[in-house]
């Protein structure tokens, strides 16, 4: 076939204009996000001293940094599915909930004694955390990939592994509010873990099926 | 060249408001920028072979035109069409196993080569052509090789307009999914 006779062939093509990639990640988080919201409710639920939490300020902090990354994460998203975009300084978006998770650490570790840190550290419920972000990330993750499969990611392995960030970023959301272990430390050590398992698990699968 | 690139953007704005003159100047201004660029990355590796330059050409055409909604109107349109045609240079030097860097250019650089480039011919479309479903294959033969209409193809294949339009999109979609990828 001609290269002349194939422009013809896309010029008659003028199926209905596919919408932006960031309004395919949208619409496919919703069901996404419902889905997590419901097995969270059916297998964890909220903590029952929940309005009490609500009142301390190392509780409301675990949504603040595991949101903040959720939103820099899907903020960054879209564009990494657009050929050609310009990323440089973008993608530092992405340590503002680092940050603002490493300040808490360091004001954890000046409030605290010493002989408080390692229990804090440690916690109480480190394995619920490890099994529960992960699985209560799993339908946002492939709601994304399947969002990203829609555009053009010229890096299929980061573009999942963002994918994964804000997945992970949803999950954490979610487990907080059941979660007891309000420290810092432990929020640094097993949230971030857990999250960890998330990205690399999207960069493994972005990896296969966002190639385009 | 920021003219060429400003015109390209006009183009692709004209053409997603339903101008399908303009999307074919666009279209039509590409290919010889595009034939550039895999000209030159094949060279950088020791190939010449013209008709293998073509199919990354016509590979990149589809993905421009199946990805087209991943332009941002509000973002350069050159940086774009070069990402695009990097990534299917890329991945057909890679399934020919060879490793190769190849920089990122900007479009600007790659100059158009001469008009002769207007009736050459890709072949892997070809043998691509047999993956489809035999209405899909007939419907995308009658609109490109026989250079058919829409309203055409569907009196000659007793089809609905709509019913062909459906099966001219969807055939070029597995046409740009499939690239590269028979036998695999």
């Amino acid at each position: 076939m001609k290269t002349t006779q194939l422009i013809d062939a896309l010029v008659q093509d003028q199926a209905t204009r596919s919408p932006p990639v960031a309004t395919v990640c949208a619409v496919a988080l919703v069901p996404a996000v419902v889905t997590a919201t419901v097995l969270f409710m059916m297998a964890l639920g909220p903590r029952p001293d929940i309005a009490a939490a609500a009142e301390t300020p190392r509780f409301l902090f675990k949504f603040v940094v595991a949101f903040g990354l959720t939103v820099t994460a899907l903020a960054l998203l879209p564009r990494l599915a657009q050929p050609g975009r310009d990323l440089r300084g973008r993608g530092r978006v992405l340590l503002l909930a680092p940050l603002l998770l490493a300040g808490a650490v360091a004001t954890e570790l000046i409030l605290l004694p010493a002989a408080e840190w390692w229990p804090r550290l440690v916690g109480r419920n480190l394995a619920v955390c490890l099994v529960s972000i992960p699985a209560l990330s799993l339908a946002p993750l492939a709601a994304l990939l399947v969002a990203l499969r829609h555009g053009a990611p010229t890096a299929p392995g980061v573009a999942g592994a963002v994918a994964g960030l804000a997945a992970g970023g949803i999950g954490a959301t979610l487990y907080a509010a059941h979660c007891t272990d309000d420290s810092p430390l432990f929020v640094a050590t097993w949230y971030t873990l857990a999250v960890a398992l998330v990205v690399v698990a999207g960069a493994a699968i972005g990896r296969r099926v966002l190639r385009w | 060249m920021q003219d060429r690139e400003d015109e390209w953007a006009a183009l692709m704005r004209a053409a997603n408001v339903g101008d399908p003159a303009a999307y074919r100047r666009l279209l039509q201004g590409l290919a010889p920028v595009l034939r550039s660029i895999v000209r030159r990355g094949f060279a950088r590796v020791g190939m010449t072979s013209a008709g293998e330059v073509e199919d990354v050409v016509q590979e990149a055409l589809l993905a421009i035109h199946i990805k087209r909604h991943t332009w941002d109107p509000s973002a350069p349109i050159g940086p774009w069409v070069a990402a695009i045609a990097r990534n299917k240079l890329i991945d057909n030097l890679r399934r020919r196993k060879q490793g190769v860097e190849v920089p990122i250019e900007e479009v600007a650089d790659s100059l158009p080569d001469g008009a002769k480039g207007e009736e050459l011919s890709g072949r892997e479309i070809d043998r691509l052509l047999a993956v489809l479903s035999e209405g899909q294959r007939a419907v995308v033969r009658a609109v490109s090789v026989e250079g058919a209409s829409i309203q055409e193809t569907a009196r000659r294949l007793g089809m609905s307009d709509g019913a062909v339009r459906v099966a001219l999109h969807r055939g070029l979609k597995a046409l740009a999914a499939r690239f590269g990828r028979v036998g695999e």
